[in-house]
């Protein structure tokens, strides 16, 4: 037998392989639009601005969080509609689980897939951002896992709740209600401490908090205390590994009936 | 692995499958031997694709005994599954990849190296006749040959035992032919086939040995040949009125054959001789509008069995 879960990541990567030009364009053009807009066109406004961004330019203080933002977004788009897809509307894991394969391995496989979705659309992100010189080598290196992480902390447990669900309805609502927010107030454009004073503890609990912040800090090498990094690799690591003990729940529920 | 030769493939006894309230599958006993070809016949709703699930180890038992290939689906599911081919009743085709990927993953679903799934994918895509439309997206095809994809991609694993739950519904006639054709050579090849239809002419052509459900309990057991000789008449005299006539024949009926039964658009007169009763009845001055002598099918069986037809 193959390492459980294997067979799922060869099926997205050949239905990748059919689909990635699709998907090329906005990968590259996303970063692209965001860090000139914001990062150049909007910096250029902010007074001071490298002083009060820890030192460096709003642009190198805006591309780490936008990577970790990305990393969510990705994660969670890719745990909604195409995990349905293959739940309900073409019913290709109840075809894998035909075989020898069972739920676990679309789960685990499914988390792989992520790694790998997630790793390229960072991983272009993060060229990007190399060529804008809102990064630099060999830091952009220990940013990507760091996306990655964050990508995962979404795409799990978002991949337990779409498990549940029989109809698309409660994406939309996701997107609004949860990752519109935290993109917009998790530090992603600027930095927490000017939220108000009672706003700023709420930060802490929320998952992209953590991982711009672990992504930020590894992309400019400023606050590398290893408390607060160790703080911020906890959350999002058990972020990961609760949505995926949910999830290994869901989809056995969902598939074994 | 212990299997004599006289082993059941499969053996169900007080095979039980609860859904909350629903009891969707009734305490039924079956064996399928090695090299046959058995049938599930009933109504959308007997219990035909539970049963066919908790077979294929997909679906857990409620209660009752079930074994697989000699081994227990609650222990060794991914065992038996992997000498297992199903078709279910909808297709699970991947409409993103091709023909030909859709096969390739499957493969590696069970574990089969990629030149390996590539030879096999080959040779079923001749014996399916989908040649040509090897490198076409699925979602392209017509019912008809995804269900032949499908029935290739079951065989992929080369199984000892496929699963075909109404391999055929939803097709048209000439496709219907062309995949009982693939499905008896397939059995002339030694493997065993466990199908469900709710088509009597299905059943007749397919299968060595099949049982009838109806609301989730088998009703009776045999080759179709039996199962007409005892449940039927060797030939159906079928007589239709006018509107409005079928209604005022009481008891003219009565002794025409072995047996009458009167369904809402005709009468069903059951006899060894057709024509003679149908001689019968025209000399008791009945005219009806047309009239059919048929040979017994299982359609009777099941009428006789259910006092219900069977299909629409």
């Amino acid at each position: 037998m193959a390492v459980a879960g294997v067979r799922h990541l060869e099926h997205n990567l050949l239905v990748y392989r059919r689909v990635w030009r699709g998907t090329a364009f906005s990968t590259l053009v996303s970063p692209v639009l965001f860090l000139s807009a914001m990062g150049l066109g909007l910096g250029s406004l902010i007074p001071g601005g490298v002083a009060r961004f820890d030192g460096v330019s709003y642009l190198a203080f805006l591309a780490p969080g936008l990577l970790a933002a990305q990393a969510m977004q990705t994660a969670t788009i890719e745990s909604s509609w195409p995990l349905l897809a293959g739940f309900k509307w073409l019913k290709t894991f109840q075809g894998a689980i035909a075989t020898p394969q069972g739920p676990s391995d679309i789960a685990l496989g499914h988390l792989y897939w992520q790694v790998v979705r997630v790793g390229i659309v960072t991983g272009v992100f993060l060229l990007v951002a190399l060529a804008f010189g809102a990064m630099t080598m060999p830091r952009a290196f220990l940013a990507w896992p760091a996306a990655i992480l964050t990508g995962l902390a979404f795409g799990m447990p978002m991949a337990a709740w779409t498990a549940t669900q029989h109809t698309e309805s409660s994406f939309p609502v996701i997107f609004r209600f949860v990752i519109t927010p935290l993109f917009l107030f998790s530090g992603t454009f600027f930095p927490i401490e000017q939220l108000p004073a009672a706003i700023q503890p709420v930060a802490w609990l929320t998952p992209l908090f953590h991982g711009v912040a672990l992504t930020r800090a590894l992309a400019l090498g400023h606050g590398l205390d290893p408390l607060v990094l160790g703080i911020h690799f906890a959350a999002l690591g058990a972020l990961v590994v609760a949505g995926a003990a949910v999830a290994l729940i869901t989809f056995r529920r969902r598939l074994i009936v | 692995m212990p299997q004599g030769d006289t082993a059941p493939l499969i053996r169900a006894r007080g095979l039980t499958k609860r859904f909350a309230a629903l009891t969707a599958v009734d305490a039924v006993d079956f064996d399928v031997a090695a090299g046959e070809a058995f049938g599930f016949l009933g109504p959308n709703g007997a219990g035909k694709t539970s049963t066919m699930r908790m077979i294929g180890c997909v679906s857990p038992r409620s209660g009752g005994e079930l074994t697989v290939l000699g081994m227990d689906p609650e222990t060794q599911g991914p065992r038996i599954r992997s000498r297992l081919g199903v078709v279910p009743q909808e297709d699970t085709l991947d409409m993103e990849l091709t023909v030909f990927e859709n096969l390739l993953i499957y493969g590696r679903y069970f574990d089969v190296s990629y030149r390996e799934t590539r030879r096999r994918a080959g040779e079923l895509l001749e014996f399916v006749q989908l040649n040509e439309r090897r490198d076409d997206l699925v979602e392209k095809l017509s019912g008809g040959m995804k269900r032949r994809l499908t029935i290739a991609r079951s065989l992929i694993n080369e199984p000892d035992l496929a699963l075909l739950d109404e391999p055929t519904t939803g097709l048209d006639p000439q496709a219907r032919h062309l995949v009982w054709e693939r499905l008896y050579r397939l059995k002339q090849k030694g493997t065993t086939l466990v199908l469900t239809t709710h088509y009597m002419d299905e059943a007749e052509q397919l299968c060595d040995r099949l049982v009838v459900m109806d609301k989730a309990r088998i009703v009776a057991e045999g080759s179709p040949r039996a199962l007409i000789e005892r449940y039927s008449t060797r030939e159906v005299l079928e007589l239709r009125f006018p509107v409005g006539v079928q209604e005022t024949l009481d008891g003219q009926l009565d002794g025409l054959g072995d047996r009458v039964e009167q369904l809402p658009d005709r009468v069903l007169v059951y006899t060894a001789d057709g024509e003679s009763a149908a001689v019968a009845a025209h000399e008791r001055g009945l005219r009806p509008e047309t009239v059919l002598v048929r040979r017994s099918s299982l359609e009777d069986v099941f009428l006789r069995l259910t006092g219900r037809t069977l299909v629409e």
